[in-house]
């Protein structure tokens, strides 16, 4: 009975606290939120999207930040997602038998999780330091070889659910591979692609450390590729670290705009998911 | 020559589509390559990029906690040692409750509950570690200097031995505010892997550990984890790898100072913070050659965490795959 009674004790013990973790990992989640909220809520106003990023001590806005930020990630996206999809169209179509298409997977799964700040140098060392300058271009580099990992992985996943059958469907009709592919498998995982195309855009939005030593930062507006380009996440770095207060309103109303534009994109990239699954 | 014109719109027609078959086949070819040379490339610009400060300082650099621009006299051991004693506390702290989040979501939550709770909880590694950053130095760093550390070094700073690791001014910044938040960015990485493994217990082991009067968390603690102890580690691993390589957030609140402290309450450097601080002002060739000998230590370190995470991840799949 004894024994009986202490493993019910354990048991109940142990499930108290696991629901204690979860309360735990959910508390730091609404507390970031609520301190991005009121400390960031108020200075958010119409100025933020129409003023350049002040000088030290007077008012200003973030568009150069916000425009040269939009700039990079579309640019980003645009060189990455293409890469990404064909990719991952070999691993799951066209190597399935290869030997390079195990390797490529793993490297993958390795360059996803590996640190963004070694991307950074490693697109210092391979065009800012040959170029001489830092540059958006640089920038948009750095961000593309996060976005191809994101896009690989998941259209990888997404190609796969695909049955079989459809594929020999088409085939059995005449079309060649490649048809079979671009018409069929691409427009049956279509949802899937377009939802690891948003995740990897929220995934760069917020990418500080790879642009540190790429873009730079830029505190007029430019839109010149060639030239080091403002964004958000440096602006919000520079001005959070920086003693003025000024800067620290305009840092706060940027966190809060970057973190729930991403909240936002990743919220509709899992319901688009969730509804996609089932009927693949 | 007359029966090749008679079908030539068919042939031609057919040609193409090969043609264009191997054409598109070479470019997905091309581009998977791409991947592999990416990483291929990153190893090998850092290990030219090192190559002075490996010239220069041997295998000292390794262990010389040296740090000084002025002289050129460069060590890694401080960077490396804050990048691993982050990381491990981050882990101490992360792992358990992660456990406990993916043991609550995959055993104890409502149906209608797992689904919001898991998204929670993924959300939280959606948020820009910047924002982690700034968070970290306004709001919490405040806070804990105020509330939690004058506790901290009153009551356990002078414990023997395990009292140094308590004590110093409390500012709030420094090693152990690092490993914390560390520890809040990977706990969802860990747990949706966990939870992702616990998932593919075959129900007939779950139940009929049930139908012989286990408790639930008997169920869980002598069935489920030795099931899936494999992808359990693979997801720690994989939590690690992203606490090693993480920057910003890192770089607002460890204190950015070049020593080895005892204590935890004391600033301290990573790899990664180093180079986000000093990076774009190194001058020279030396300074910049060391920092990039760091970022070269760093990546080789994830690369092997990493890829020990995909091999037990993989040995995981693969037993499910044969069962099924």
């Amino acid at each position: 009975m004894n024994l009986y009674r202490r493993r019910i004790f354990l048991n109940y013990f142990n499930l108290t606290i696991s629901v204690l973790t979860t309360l735990f990992g959910l508390f730091w989640l609404v507390w970031l939120l609520w301190t991005l909220l009121s400390n960031g809520l108020q200075y958010v106003s119409l100025d933020v999207f129409t003023q350049m990023t002040p000088p030290p001590g007077s008012a200003g806005g973030l568009l150069n930040a916000i425009v040269g930020s939009a700039i990079m990630t579309v640019l980003g996206v645009a060189i990455g997602a293409p890469v990404g999809v064909l990719a991952a169209t070999y691993l799951s179509e066209f190597g399935r038998a290869s030997r390079l298409a195990p390797i490529v997977r793993f490297v993958n799964d390795i360059l996803l999780s590996a640190p963004s700040i070694i991307i950074g140098v490693f697109v210092f060392e391979i065009m800012v330091v040959n170029m001489g300058h830092f540059s958006g271009w640089a920038g948009s580099v750095a961000l593309a070889f996060i976005v191809i990992p994101v896009v690989v992985r998941t259209t990888e996943d997404m190609l796969r659910l695909v049955p079989d059958t459809l594929r020999e469907a088409a085939a059995a009709l005449g079309a060649p591979q490649w048809k079979v592919i671009v018409r069929v498998v691409y427009r049956a995982a279509r949802a899937g692609i377009l939802t690891g195309v948003m995740l990897a855009i929220a995934r760069i939005s917020g990418e500080t450390a790879p642009l540190l030593f790429t873009a730079l930062n830029n505190q007029f507006w430019s839109t010149d590729m060639n030239q080091p380009m403002a964004n958000l996440p440096y602006v919000i770095f520079q001005f959070a670290m920086s003693p003025y207060d000024d800067w620290h309103h305009l840092a706060w109303a940027g966190a809060l705009l970057i973190t729930f534009s991403i909240l936002l994109l990743n919220i509709i990239a899992r319901v688009v998911l969730r509804e996609r699954k089932p009927s693949l | 020559m007359d029966r090749q014109v008679s079908s030539s719109p068919a042939a031609t027609g057919l040609q193409r589509g090969v043609h264009l078959d191997s054409l598109f086949r070479g470019a997905t070819r091309v581009f998977a390559f791409l991947v592999f040379a990416i990483v291929i490339g990153i190893l090998i610009s850092l290990i030219i990029g090192a190559y002075p400060a490996f010239h220069k300082f041997g295998f000292g650099f390794f262990t010389s906690t040296e740090w000084n621009p002025v002289t050129e006299q460069f060590g890694a051991l401080v960077a490396i040692f804050g990048t691993l004693v982050t990381s491990a506390i981050a882990l101490l702290i992360a792992v358990p409750v992660s456990f406990g989040i993916a043991l609550f979501i995959t055993q104890l939550a409502p149906g209608w509950l797992k689904r919001p709770i898991a998204t929670a909880v993924e959300l939280l590694a959606a948020i820009p570690s910047i924002i982690y950053g700034i968070w970290g130095l306004f709001v919490f760093a405040p806070l804990f200097a105020d509330h939690v550390q004058p506790w901290f070094t009153e009551h356990l700073g002078n414990w023997p031995v395990l009292g140094a690791l308590f004590q110093g001014p409390p500012m709030g910044i420094g090693m152990f505010t690092a490993s914390l938040i560390l520890a809040i960015m990977v706990i969802p990485f860990i747990a949706s892997v966990m939870r992702d493994v616990f998932d593919v217990v075959p129900e007939s082991l779950t139940e009929s550990a049930y139908a012989l009067g286990s408790t639930t968390w008997e169920v869980v603690w002598n069935v489920i984890l030795p099931y899936t102890k494999a992808g359990v580690v693979g997801g720690i691993m994989l939590g690690l790898g992203r606490a090693l390589g993480e920057t910003m957030a890192v770089t607002f609140v460890i204190g950015n100072a070049h020593n080895i402290s005892a204590s935890l309450f004391m600033p301290g450097n990573t790899i990664a913070s180093t180079l986000a601080n000093e990076f774009t002002e190194a001058t020279g060739t030396i300074y910049p050659s060391a920092l990039i000998a760091i970022g070269l230590i760093l990546f080789l370190i994830t690369f092997v965490v990493l890829a020990f995470a995909k091999l037990l991840l993989m040995r995981l799949t693969a037993r499910e795959g044969t069962r099924s």
